[in-house]
């Protein structure tokens, strides 16, 4: 039995994956950047929080081979159900690779970047991987190159990279401390040998850094992403951070670990748990400072197709795009146009002046007199409330105070797996699927969805979250605000004892 | 002497590009040593190239059978955490 909501009628929405447009109006997260570092983001999903709103990437697995083991990766998995870093259905030659990037920038004119992260490492499949690069510099100059490496033969590559149009890379520095690294890397493939313990994460670690030094000091924008590793490296990535920072990365992505016994990863075998979504938002704020943090980031497979959150990769198998016979002239110009509307569009929203949802009134008369609440929203897309809580795979995180409303990040419900019939116990699923998503909203006070059933309903109220479809349709951020009105004006948030006394 | 690979392989790709006598061809469906060109790098290195960089145990055997990365070497999961069906899989 559906609780009398007001009806959904359904919106298609024209940008996929996350529907926030929250993101926009929270305070820029790169507005420390200066003005030629930002322009060069702006229209890169994975690196702008707004820009993932409205542009696409994609990832070409061209790059096999890799010359290490993590702990968190198990090479022998592949299923197209699974939606995570190092998996993929389907390896490209660079010639089938290249055709398949045209392919897909001609009929997704938002497709801005190209990545190139696997299934190994990039830079153990040189070859492969710059003749990829070269290819598309040379035949779509409007499309952005970057590569994602684990930084062991970084240093060797830094000038190749310079020297192509590759302006962004990305490192995954887990550790600067070679004991921790022991615990998070078996062994390495250096010098000729396989090279295991304290030695091996010793020789990684010197190239990482060495690597990120050599990139930065060429011009090259520099992400560093960390798998966070409770008990393991939890702790020591603020030092990592403060590291990474100081040696001129731009981008701090801290991501949580996926370990699934299924996976058959040492991580998952031997039970090593996941962050919660609490430990690593946590995490990330302890991180931030004044640098700009990922929230966004959705842990993309190495050959993912489309915006962030959702993967068109099916669209473009290779037997499909051989048929195609693609005029990238004409392709170009039309994504000329549809770029500099949509950066025209950005910009004017970074002109307005940022939204002071609060209380309705002036930041002065409300601060002080709500605490910030978390919130969970159920949306398909077009920055709207409009999904049943029962469809939600994920949902979005906001937190209302009495300054703004801050998009925070996004919880999965089902971790890492979008298989449907085939996957999972068929008895007791609908009651496990909603004990994972009351468990993923862990910390919000309420969820607001376009409808939402009774039984979890009852549920939600009994783990202290309020369920709350009135704000069916409406705009997210104006929704998030009201309801946090509503709960000031109940009383409900009445500021900690220590606040008022300092007030 | 020679190495050779077995169905264990991934075909990911890392051994053929460090092969000092490019003794491995891409094959379907997976890679294949080519006997007459493998010294099992006796002369070149220390190790074996193939099975210093292949990330699947047990893929790579000797003339024996004998698996030169053997169950758990690799990924250090401890004997007794590996399912039946994982032993018997990483058997060459």
């Amino acid at each position: 039995m559906d609780l009398p909501v007001i009806p959904i009628v359904p919106v298609k929405s024209d940008a996929g994956g996350c529907a926030s447009s929250g993101c926009g109006s929270a305070p820029d997260a790169l507005a420390h950047l200066p003005d030629h570092i930002r322009r060069k983001v702006q229209d890169h999903p994975c690196y702008s929080e707004q820009a993932h709103h409205y542009f696409a990437r994609m990832h070409v697995a061209v790059a096999p081979a890799c010359n290490i083991q993590c702990n968190y990766c198990n090479r022998k998995f592949d299923c197209a159900n699974e939606s995570r870093p190092g998996v993929v259905s389907e390896l490209l030659g660079p010639d089938q690779a290249v055709k398949k990037v045209l392919a897909v920038a001609a009929a997704i004119p938002q497709m801005t970047v190209l990545g190139i992260a696997g299934p190994g490492d990039p830079l153990a499949n040189p070859e492969r991987t710059f003749a990829t690069f070269r290819e598309l510099s040379a035949r779509a100059p409007d499309i952005k190159l970057c590569v994602s490496t684990n930084g062991l033969r970084l240093p060797e590559f830094a000038d190749e990279i310079a020297k192509h149009n590759i302006d962004h890379v990305t490192i995954t520095i887990n550790c600067v401390d070679p004991e921790i690294g022991a615990r998070i890397y078996p062994w390495i493939y250096w010098d000729k040998r396989r090279i295991r313990g304290g030695e091996a994460a010793r020789i990684l670690i010197e190239q990482q850094q060495k690597g990120l030094e050599m990139l930065t000091a060429r011009g090259v924008l520099v992400k560093v992403n960390s798998v966070m590793i409770p008990g393991v490296n939890d702790a020591h990535l603020k030092e990592v951070s403060r590291i990474v920072k100081a040696k001129g990365a731009f981008l701090h992505n801290v991501m949580p670990l996926i370990a699934e016994a299924a996976h058959g990863t040492y991580y998952g075998v031997m039970e090593q748990r996941s962050p919660t979504a609490a430990e690593l938002q946590a995490l990330q704020d302890e991180c931030a400072g004044d640098m700009a943090m990922m929230r966004h980031c959705r842990q993309c497979r190495a050959d993912a197709v489309g915006m962030l959150g959702e993967d068109r990769g099916a669209e473009f198998s290779l037997d499909k795009i051989d048929a195609l016979d693609i005029d990238y002239a004409a392709a170009m110009a039309r994504r000329k146009l549809v770029h500099e509307e949509i950066i025209g569009k950005l910009e004017a929203q970074r002109r307005e002046p940022a939204r002071k949802v609060g209380a309705g009134g002036t930041v002065d008369e409300v601060t002080d007199r709500g605490r910030p609440v978390l919130m969970a929203v159920a949306t398909t897309g077009g920055g709207v409330i409009n999904q049943h809580f029962g469809h939600a795979r994920e949902f979005l995180i906001y937190e209302a105070s009495a300054m703004d409303v801050r998009f925070i990040g996004h919880r999965k419900t089902d971790l890492y797996c979008s298989g449907g019939d085939t996957c999972g116990d068929a008895g007791d699923e609908n009651e496990s699927v909603l004990d994972r998503t009351i468990a993923a909203l862990l910390g919000c006070e309420v969820v607001l969805c376009a409808r939402i059933g009774y039984e979890p309903w009852g549920r939600l109220e009994a783990a202290g979250i309020a369920p709350n479809g009135e704000h069916a349709m409406e705009p997210i951020e104006e929704a998030v605000a009201a309801v946090w009105r509503e709960m000031l004006a109940a009383g409900k948030l009445a500021a900690p004892a220590a606040a008022k006394l300092c007030a | 002497m020679a190495l050779s690979i077995n169905h264990l392989c991934t075909a990911c790709d890392a051994c053929l590009r460090v092969c000092p006598n490019d003794a491995i061809v891409e094959d379907q469906p997976y890679y294949v040593i080519e006997a007459a060109a493998c010294t099992e790098c006796l002369g070149d290195h220390a190790e074996a190239q193939c099975a210093a960089i292949c990330p699947i145990e047990g893929a790579i055997v000797d003339e024996l059978g004998v698996a030169l990365n053997p169950p758990g070497s690799l990924t250090g999961i401890p004997l007794h955490k590996l399912t039946a069906l994982q032993l018997v899989a990483a058997q060459p």
